[in-house]
């Protein structure tokens, strides 16, 4: 299937069709969906009501009590969650969140509009676990649950990138990534997960990361890198694996490890930790930061997490240090410690070579790249050559997670200020808290989805391109792997000409190693004087 | 159709009461019905929101916008992303007197194939309107059911009537109201979107206070009614006594079985957003989650994928790749 030109995608009509949202059946479309969930892989890990299927069949073989297995999962959720309840019951349908969706301003689908994502199952909360929508039914604002609205459910939740955005213009604070969460549990009941997800969470429990790279792979391919870094930098690096009495557990997503343009933010990770001489070790057990458990439920993201204390309580490590991803980060902040904690078995974060203590991090113990490269760079502990970027004109693209779930907006705007000398800001309403999502979030970052991930990513690119024109933007910064793997395509196909690029690979190309070569090249072999020529 | 009903459904509530106050029905519709809907109101409300508390927060979830607190030369943004008790309530009173999130408010355009985002702020200020003016006159019809008249329900009467404009002076609380709520019924009207995703539940209150407010006026302006006789039934409902006074006009019935109704319908309706809002977990949670642990009241043991079964299932590759191992 091909990807239509942006001259058609990019011709969106936000008003929607006069015919009401519960009269308009959903209609499947290649290009959006994406694939289903391998049973063996949802064997593997133990999830329920494992099934072959297809979207594009009339009958998903559900299980035979499929509507009491739905109702029973809703049942539970509204007991264990306010926040469930509440946003099934207060929303007033305003509509101020409807054109804040990166998928809504992408596609004009009008049932991607924050509000009418959710109503669609609100809806079925109302004709269910109401008195008036039991009674009056659809004037109530209720609806029956049918096959074809789990198809509906299923095709919208899988549409939605929880990224916030919605939430944060809500005047009620209602977070329809919340009722995404919530909805693909209820689908994972029945079986109903995306393979895109369901095998990297497979992986990652049973291997160890998402990626499916066993231990030597593991190892292997960072010491691709570390070779790498020696032709380029003149360097040469001996990070240790799984060592026992290192100080500090270096965690980071595997596709930093496996993929292009992540590979070089991995070897900005270890020139940093040679250049300052940390004591840290990389774990090929606990060798996945990100977390796809998170899309598929809560109990799924505890148990893929549960590995990053378990090692480190085993390598007698003294704190984490996290690499940079978004979801991520969504989950060491919000959710690790109540998960998994409390860490007591590790100390209290302080950096061995500025000594500050993150007392932010003080429970969790884990620390985010970010925060630990601006206070080196803040009591000058790097020795940086800002201009072998100079043929960089960078922006930075918040993501979704370390902005609204977290807050992490100054830090790496401090530290590209300090690394490159050409930095310019997106318009204020695409950045920082409004920042827009890459399009491809949330386990939605597969191949067959082609057109919803453009589409998706579609205000993102566009503020991408308003500096790429106004200011020759050139490159475009971030610190999340997901938006490493996605952007580039994204690019292409909207923005032509700008390259993505994690932050810690930013740092390291300006890093002034002791006992470095010339630096004539930077982290991708590309010769950095011809590079300043073009540019 | 959704506009329709609600439409009708307000008539009917008119017409019924009307039919009423006609054929004498004066206690039923002074006396009983405001009892009834009043405790509908209060046991509906308690129960919704007692309903909402038995559920546990499992999670830290605020929605952060703005800078956290990390590194002390960094400025944290103290309200939009607060870490403190103080903070939070600081967001809470911004979000729920002055609507902070709605004040956010974009719109954005495609123009020549670009995405144009600008603020948003009519909605904002119309919200705003509506439910303030609804708080004052709220407030101001407090007057009606206390002697003496507390002198801060004094103060706000004469502000809210300082126009000096008619005879009896109008309220600008009236004309605020109505114009809150013609704002907010003619966005679902116009607005395509808007319009799209309304429902029977967004017209029907929309109406019901119109009705409210529409009558409300006209009894102070059109149709005299005998204030000395409502004040008197009014302060007997509040004393628990309830005489009703003969000879004080039909209009009044049609006001109070609007507000009753109103009442009756708010616990089991989207009104609820009023109780909801104090409780929305994205707004009224600190920041902290890393320096502080959340407790999960329901959290349970999981199975996970311990390093032992890990090593057991690859200890040939670890050894030849030169990995430590824990057993040999
Ligand atoms: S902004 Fe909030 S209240 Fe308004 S429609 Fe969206 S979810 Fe509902
Ligand atoms: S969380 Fe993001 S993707 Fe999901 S509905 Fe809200 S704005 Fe859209």
């Amino acid at each position: 299937m091909s990807t239509p030109k942006t001259k058609e995608t990019s011709r969106i009509d936000f008003n929607p069709p006069s015919e009401g949202w519960m009269d308009t059946p959903v209609k499947i479309k290649p290009g959006i969906y994406c694939h289903p969930a391998k049973p063996e892989k949802i064997k593997d890990v133990d999830m329920p009501n494992a099934h072959s299927w297809s979207p594009l069949h009339d009958d998903w073989n559900l299980p035979e009590n499929w509507k009491e297995i739905f109702f029973e999962g809703m049942r539970e959720r509204l007991d264990k969650h306010r926040s469930f309840k509440i946003f099934m019951d207060i929303c007033v349908r305003c509509g101020a969140c409807a054109d804040k969706c990166h998928f809504f301003l992408g596609s004009g689908d009008p049932k991607n509009m924050p509000v009418v994502r959710a109503e669609l199952l609100r809806s079925i909360y109302r004709g269910e676990f109401t008195t008036a929508g039991r009674i009056l039914g659809r004037l109530a604002g209720g609806r029956p649950l049918t096959k074809d609205v789990i198809k509906e459910l299923w095709y919208y939740f899988f549409q939605c990138t929880e990224c916030r955005r919605c939430s944060l213009f809500c005047p009620y604070g209602i977070d329809t990534a919340e009722v995404t969460i919530i909805g693909r549990e209820l689908l994972n009941l029945l079986g109903l997960n995306i393979n895109w997800i369901q095998e990297p969470v497979s992986n990652c429990y049973n291997i160890g990361n998402h990626l499916g790279l066993k231990p030597h792979t593991f190892k292997e391919n960072i010491e691709y890198l570390v070779d790498d870094i020696e032709s380029y930098a003149g360097v040469r690096i001996n990070p240790t694996f799984n060592r026992k009495g290192a100080e500090i557990l270096f965690i980071t997503p595997s596709g930093d490890v496996f993929a292009d343009p992540g590979l070089y933010t991995m070897m900005g990770y270890m020139m940093l930790f040679e250049h300052i001489g940390l004591d840290y070790t990389i774990s090929t057990y606990a060798s996945e930061g990100g977390n796809f458990g998170f899309f598929t439920s809560f109990e799924m993201a505890k148990r893929l997490n549960s590995k990053m204390y378990h090692e480190a309580k085993r390598i007698g490590a003294k704190w984490i240090l996290g690499g940079e991803c978004g979801h991520m980060w969504r989950v060491v902040n919000q959710y690790m410690d109540t998960f998994n904690g409390p860490a007591d078995f590790m100390e209290e974060p302080v950096s061995p070579i500025t000594g500050t203590k993150f007392e932010n991090a003080k429970s969790t113990k884990m620390v985010h790249i970010s925060e630990f490269t601006a206070d080196l760079i803040k009591h000058n502990k790097l020795k940086l050559d800002k201009s072998r970027n100079d043929h960089l004109k960078v922006t930075f693209h918040d993501s979704c997670n370390p902005a609204r779930a977290m807050g992490m907006l100054e830090e790496p705007r401090y530290i590209i200020n300090n690394v490159c000398n050409y930095f310019y800001e997106m318009p204020e309403n695409t950045i920082r808290e409004q920042t827009f999502c890459c399009g491809s979030g949330s386990g939605l970052n597969a191949s067959e989805n082609m057109e919803i991930r453009l589409r998706g990513g579609f205000p993102r690119a566009n503020a991408v391109k308003y500096v790429h024109e106004k200011f020759g933007v050139n490159c475009l910064a971030n610190v999340c792997a997901i938006d490493r793997a996605v952007l580039p395509a994204s690019m292409d196909y909207w923005v032509p000409g700008v390259n993505v690029a994690g932050i810690s690979e930013l740092v390291a190309n300006a890093l002034i190693m002791e006992g470095e070569n010339e630096r004539e090249y930077n982290l991708r072999g590309e010769e950095i004087a011809s590079l300043k020529e073009e540019a | 159709m959704a506009m329709t009903f609600s439409f009708f459904a307000v008539i009917a509530i008119v017409v019924v009461a009307l039919i009423g106050a006609l054929s004498g029905l004066h206690f039923v519709f002074g006396v009983i019905l405001p009892y009834a809907a009043f405790a509908i109101f209060l046991v509906g409300f308690v129960n919704k929101v007692l309903n909402w508390a038995s559920s546990p927060v499992p999670f830290r979830i605020p929605t952060t916008a703005g800078q956290q607190k990390t590194l002390p030369w960094i400025s944290d943004s103290k309200l939009d992303n607060p870490t403190t008790t103080i903070g939070v309530i600081g967001r809470m009173v911004l979000e729920i007197l002055f609507f902070r999130s709605l004040f956010r408010n974009t719109s954005t355009e495609l123009r020549s194939g670009n995405l144009v985002h600008g603020p948003a702020k009519w909605l904002w200020l119309f919200a705003l309107i509506f439910h303030w003016s609804f708080l004052l006159i709220a407030l101001r019809h407090l007057r009606l059911f206390v002697e003496p008249v507390p002198f801060l329900i004094q103060g706000i009467e004469s502000i809210d009537g300082m126009l000096q404009v008619g005879s009896p002076p109008i309220y600008i609380s009236d004309l605020l109201i109505i114009a809150g709520v013609t704002f907010l019924f003619m966005r679902r009207v116009i607005l395509p979107r808007i319009k799209y995703i309304s429902l029977a539940a967004d017209f029907f209150p929309l109406f019901l206070i119109f009705a409210i407010a529409a009558t409300g006026i006209l009894m102070r302006f059109v149709f005299r009614v005998d204030i000395v006789g409502i004040k008197t039934l009014l302060v007997s409902l509040a004393n628990f006594s309830p005489v009703v006074p003969d000879g004080i006009g039909v209009i009044f019935f049609i006001h109070v079985a609007l507000v009753s109704a109103l009442m009756a319908y708010f616990p089991f309706s989207k009104l609820m957003h009023m109780g909801g809002v104090f409780l929305s977990p994205t707004r009224n949670m600190a920041n902290n989650s890393r320096a502080v642990r959340h407790i999960n009241p329901w959290n349970y043991p999981v199975k996970f994928h311990h390093y032992d079964e890990y090593e057991d299932h690859f200890r040939d590759v670890m050894k030849d790749a030169g990995l430590p191992l824990e057993k040999e």
